[in-house]
């Protein structure tokens, strides 16, 4: 076109980003890749091609890691790891801040790299992408430098094998490793086979720090290596990011093999207008949460709830600003939505689209390429909550929505899913939007804005988006533990045999469910004896719809959350108060059961332990993250929700008592499953309940085998985590069940805790207790 | 929202704005309250959007010639200062009719094209409107006690009726800020619309001063308000507040304007004045109008600048297209 014939037409014409420096480094490869490990790149092996989705055309080669390979990768990091973790956060310090500068100088390489294997936009690599992984160095040098002196009681776990998605290839790499390698961690880390140019990338910029041989390497290839990396053996922690039937698999794999375990997976976020939003800015906003990326983003408001008054017009005007978009060579810096990762992806999206017949679907009057994978920014209206796209992730450009009448409606709606990564919420009432926050079931809630991102504030979900946080000091619990040294765990068996009968008058234990006790539905009890034999009661043993009753209790209980912390600290102070008047007939039967004389002791510290979850309830405070935005970042701590816990049967009051005090000072409702060998603390607790004003279903006390009741509990969908300090050895069960809903699990591995000492109480629990919300409120006026 | 023939008629109109006679005029319309108080503007979502839109727009090579050109068009070129005299309003008139040099537009395959206006106070009104006699060009004056708009309001009207006996084809007046931040729409639509009745056939743009409005709600409201009372034309600022024409104002004018046509039928321009004094500036500018309101907007009778310096870094922009050499001004006539 002329310049006059523009100057009439007024359209925007090409700007491409110069691709020539990222084709040369990698010619400078050899265009074929091998590994990075142990500090050096391996020969390049048989493999597979690595494209760039808006061309079809061939970037490079690369290499199907073997179980040598990555045996060979675990055993360079392992080799690393001490030396590593020894250097100290300050040394450690020095290397990432270098990474940070590198990535910095590189900047352009990265970003032109990442469209051409990932097929984003320049302009979201460039401005997004990059800055936010410069950032995560940044950050997490820091992060270091403060470890020895903030984080005194915490080490690294070890190895960590983590596997990143092909949607933020670059990003997601950095949210692992950074804090990885910063809590001195080494690393084992698989790119996604669609999309591992950058990772090898950052590997070359790793030997330009200089950074240690061994702490970081990289192997490529497909699910199967992946595979490899969650069965090692030798590998202490995973971290996956990608969808949720993998992170179920990899749940069930590493059940049992004392792995730490961080999911960040699927998503089906709500995007809420009101109709006293600003309307134009929420239609924009929808530009950077559902055609951001091309859809192709775990926590995108893929799922627009507008309020009903004002969806007509809503939807005119985000249908006019669909035409608006310019789809195109994702290395044009005036295009708005690039290619899709590959064709198999594309042919995903096409089909669960093309498979729909309810609403009305509206896809984008702008002009695609003809050639390469590109599929239309796409709105279907009209759906209901039964409508398979408005439950389904469908990771493309695609928008579904349906209208909502009030508020409450509105949260009903927003959570009426499977996921809870994240939610969007417009409004100019501040009420409103601040009442909205806490009710929406999700790890981040964006007031106002939509995707916004940073190191300093944690991002990760609740339900089946997973668990764990990335960011913040949040995120760093997913790469140390506390340096307190346990023993392993020896059984404690019931004693099933002896001579009765039962000493005075027959007193006959329950179960206690929603305030209430309840007999057994089985029918059936359990003599419980003394160690030399002497019957001293008989209890109820609990079977799965003993727990159904239970959890439909704590459930229904659910307004214990929302009392004030003021309140829940009065009635754990109550709690202590009836224990106390009662101590010596607790301590007797606990001298009864086990046959020591310790019972005193047990009690006091019970009474103590309710006293300090007591004085916690009201100062586990949340913080305000120092984000790059004028606005706060508000991390809340939440309850989990329902818990359910198989409890100690070293201290069988104490250890009951100590699952307990922090998961109802924090606001959640508790399944108990008292110790099996000696069920009677328990069992004669609920009657100090019954005294303390603690509301029917807050807690809620089982009595039965271990073994048998815990696959019930974790793979119960209605309990949000299930906590294990029993002496059976149920870790595995528990850990392999809990993929049902992806429900937090925290679990002992067979080894003991001193619930006498600082092991027994304090921030772990309370951190176990509750997950953090990011909510994100930008201001201004 | 352009269709193919308005483009043709608007080929042959070329840049003289007020051949446009097929775009009605805005006629206005009752006082709506409910809309004015329904309007909201959250000014960080407006930010971010006005920060990332010169990263998601790029315009290049004979894109960007071609841009720039159009951006002259639009431009009203403006001279606001208490030492003008007639030969200093002849020198800007003579840059109006001839903004870049002539071999610069030969190189680039167009025609002569000319500014979208001369912009000057009343008294400067007769040199000017003598200097640019039989280029087409329009005169337009600031009016209504400019720029603070505090005189006795019986002269500011008179003013206006002064101004258009002498000659300016198109009125910039500046509101009554007070009746914004008290809230008084009646007020403001009242004085918006005794305006334009005064400005007759001249074209009247309502000039918001949107620095001293307070908040971008404000801004958002008083848009809707003026285009409600008859304006032609909205505008940010005098160009003498502190602060004036910004992208996250300019994104909520626009904003109005579109709710406006989109309720009401009818265009209503937009000018953003003050501090656009840089040829990438006008790229994101022309952007913004072409992604929000769409192309229709980004001609002479709907758009402008106004702006003193802008032209003199676009004719250096266009001379580097033209040589690929990086030019200097003093190879440019000064305006």
């Amino acid at each position: 076109m002329t310049v006059k014939e523009i100057f009439d037409s007024m359209d925007y014409g090409p700007a491409p980003e110069n691709a020539a420096e990222a084709f040369a480094w990698l010619v400078d490869q050899g265009d074929r890749f091998g590994h990075f490990i142990n500090g050096q790149f391996t020969d390049a092996g048989d493999g597979f091609l690595s494209t760039n989705p808006a061309t079809g055309e061939t970037l490079a080669t690369l290499t199907q890691a073997t179980a040598d390979d990555v045996d060979a990768a675990v055993s360079a990091a392992r080799a690393a790891q001490g030396k590593w973790a020894a250097l100290g956060g300050k040394g450690r310090a020095r290397y990432l801040y270098a990474i940070a500068r590198l990535l910095q100088k590189h900047a352009r390489l990265f970003s032109v790299l990442e469209t051409l294997d990932n097929g984003k936009p320049i302009r979201e690599s460039r401005d997004i992408d990059v800055p936010l992984v410069q950032r995560h160095f940044y950050y997490h040098a820091g992060m270091a430098q403060l470890m020895d002196s903030e984080m005194p009681d915490a080490e690294p776990l070890g190895v960590c094998g983590q596997i990143v998605p092909w949607n933020f290839p670059l990003l997601m790499l950095a949210w692992k490793i950074a804090p990885a390698i910063a809590m001195g961690n080494t690393v084992v880390l698989k790119p996604a086979e669609y999309t591992s140019l950058t990772a090898l990338l950052f590997a070359d910029i790793c030997r330009q720090a200089g950074l240690p041989k061994g702490v970081i390497n990289i192997v490529t290839g497909d699910g199967a290596v992946g595979e490899m990396i969650v069965n090692h053996n030798d590998v202490n922690k995973i971290a996956f990011t990608g969808s949720t039937a993998v992170g179920r698999i990899i749940r069930r794999a590493t059940a049992g093999s004392g792995k730490s375990l961080t999911l960040e997976l699927g998503g089906k976020s709500p995007y809420i207008v009101f109709d006293d939003a600003d309307i134009d800015s929420a239609v924009e906003g929808l530009v950077d949460a559902i055609w951001f990326n091309q859809g192709q983003v775990c926590c995108a408001g893929s799922r627009l709830l507008v309020q009903e008054g004002i969806a007509d017009s809503f939807y005119a005007k985000l249908r006019a600003r669909m035409d608006g978009l310019r789809i195109g060579n994702p290395l044009d810096k005036c295009i708005d939505v690039g290619a899709i990762v590959d064709a198999a992806q594309l042919k995903t999206i096409s089909d669960m689209v093309a498979g729909n017949s309810d609403g009305e679907t509206y896809q984008t009057r702008a002009q695609l390429p003809a050639e390469g994978c590109f599929y239309p920014p796409t709105l279907i209206t009209g759906l209901s909550t039964a409508s398979p796209l408005m439950q389904e992730e469908i990771f493309g450009p695609v928008l579904v929505s349906m209208t909502f009448r009030t508020p409450s409606e509105a949260v009903a709606l927003a959570n009426n899913t499977r996921y809870g990564l994240a939610a969007t919420v417009w409004t100019e009432n501040i009420n409103l939007a601040l009442d909205m926050a806490p009710k929406l079931v999700a790890g981040i809630v964006w007031i106002n804005a939509t995707n916004l991102f940073d190191a300093a504030a944690g991002f990760g979900g609740v339900r089946e988006s997973g668990f764990g946080r990335e960011g913040g000091w949040e995120g760093l619990r997913a790469y140390c533990k506390p340096t307190a040294k346990t023993k392993s765990l020896s059984p404690h068996t019931p004693v099933t045999t002896g001579k009765g009968p039962v000493d005075g008058l027959d007193r006959t234990a329950k179960l206690y469910i929603g305030g209430k006790q309840a007999r057994p539905d089985s029918g059936y009890s359990r003599a419980v004896f003394t160690k030399n034999g002497a019957l001293i009661a008989h209890t109820p043993i609990a079977s799965r719809k003993d727990i159904r009753n239970a959890v439909e209790a704590a459930r229904g209980a659910g307004s214990w959350a929302k009392t004030t912390a003021h309140l829940r600290a009065q009635i754990l102070y109550y709690i202590g108060e009836n224990l106390s008047a009662r101590a010596d007939e607790f301590a007797k039967r606990l001298n009864t059961m086990m046959g020591g004389r310790s019972g005193h002791k047990e009690v006091d510290a019970a009474i103590e332990r309710l006293f300090t979850y007591a004085a916690w309830a009201d100062k586990f405070d949340g913080a305000v993250h120092s984000v790059p935005i004028r606005g706060v970042a508000l991390a809340m701590n939440e309850p989990v929700g329902v818990i359910g816990a198989l409890c100690s049967d070293e201290a069988p009051l104490l250890g009951l008592i100590s699952a307990m005090a922090p998961a109802i000072a924090m606001g959640n409702r508790v399944v108990l499953v008292a110790s099996d060998p000696y069920p009677l603390s328990a069992t004669d607790f609920y009657q100090v309940l019954d005294t303390s004003d603690v509301p029917a279903g807050v807690v809620n006390i089982l009595t039965g085998p271990h073994a048998d009741l815990a696959p019930t509990l974790a793979s119960h969908m209605d309990i949000d985590a299930v906590w294990s300090f029993s002496s059976s050895d149920v870790s595995e069960v528990v850990e392999h069940e809990s993929a049902s809903n992806l429900k937090r699990t925290w679990v002992n591995n067979a080894r003991s805790r001193d619930w006498f000492g600082d092991a027994g109480e304090g921030r772990q629990f309370l951190e176990a207790a509750t997950g953090v919300k990011n909510i994100w409120v930008p201001y201004g006026e | 929202m352009q269709t193919d023939t308005q483009n043709t008629a608007l080929k042959s109109a070329a840049q003289l704005p007020q051949a446009l006679a097929q775009e009605p005029r805005n006629p206005g319309m009752p006082l709506d309250l409910d809309w004015v108080r329904r309007m909201q503007a959250n000014t960080s979502a407006i930010e971010r959007r006005a920060k990332t839109l010169p990263g998601r727009r790029s315009v290049k090579k004979e894109y960007q010639a071609a841009w720039l050109l159009r951006a002259i068009t639009c431009i009203d070129l403006t001279t606001l200062a208490g030492d003008d005299t007639d030969a200093r309003v002849q020198r800007l008139a003579a840059k109006a009719r001839q903004p870049v040099r002539p071999e610069i537009l030969a190189a680039l395959g167009v025609d002569s094209i000319t500014t979208g206006a001369l912009c000057v106070y009343h008294d400067m009104i007769p040199p000017a409107v003598a200097a640019l006699q039989g280029s087409g060009i329009p005169v337009a004056a600031v009016s209504t006690g400019f720029p603070a708009g505090l005189s006795p309001y019986h002269l500011r009207i008179a003013e206006i009726g002064e101004s258009v006996a002498a000659g300016a084809k198109e009125i910039d007046i500046v509101i009554s800020r007070r009746h914004v931040l008290t809230g008084n729409w009646q007020a403001l639509y009242d004085e918006m619309a005794e305006m334009r009745a005064a400005c007759g056939d001249a074209h009247v743009k309502a000039i918001l001063a949107t620095g001293e409005l307070g908040s971008l709600r404000n801004v958002a409201r008083a848009s809707v308000v003026c285009m409600m009372a008859g304006a032609d034309f909205i505008k940010t600022s005098t160009g003498k507040e502190s602060v004036n024409a910004t992208l996250p104002v300019s994104l909520v004018m626009i904003r109005a304007i579109r709710d406006y046509y989109e309720r009401t039928g009818f265009r209503v321009g937009y000018k953003p004045a003050g501090g656009i004094s840089k040829a990438k500036d006008a790229l994101t500018y022309l952007a913004l109008i072409k992604d929000e309101l769409g192309n229709r907007w980004l001609r002479p009778d709907l758009f402008r600048f106004g702006a003193s310096s802008l032209l003199g870094d676009i004719e250096r922009q266009l001379e580097h297209y033209v040589t690929g050499n990086y030019s200097a001004s003093y190879r440019h006539p000064m305006g």
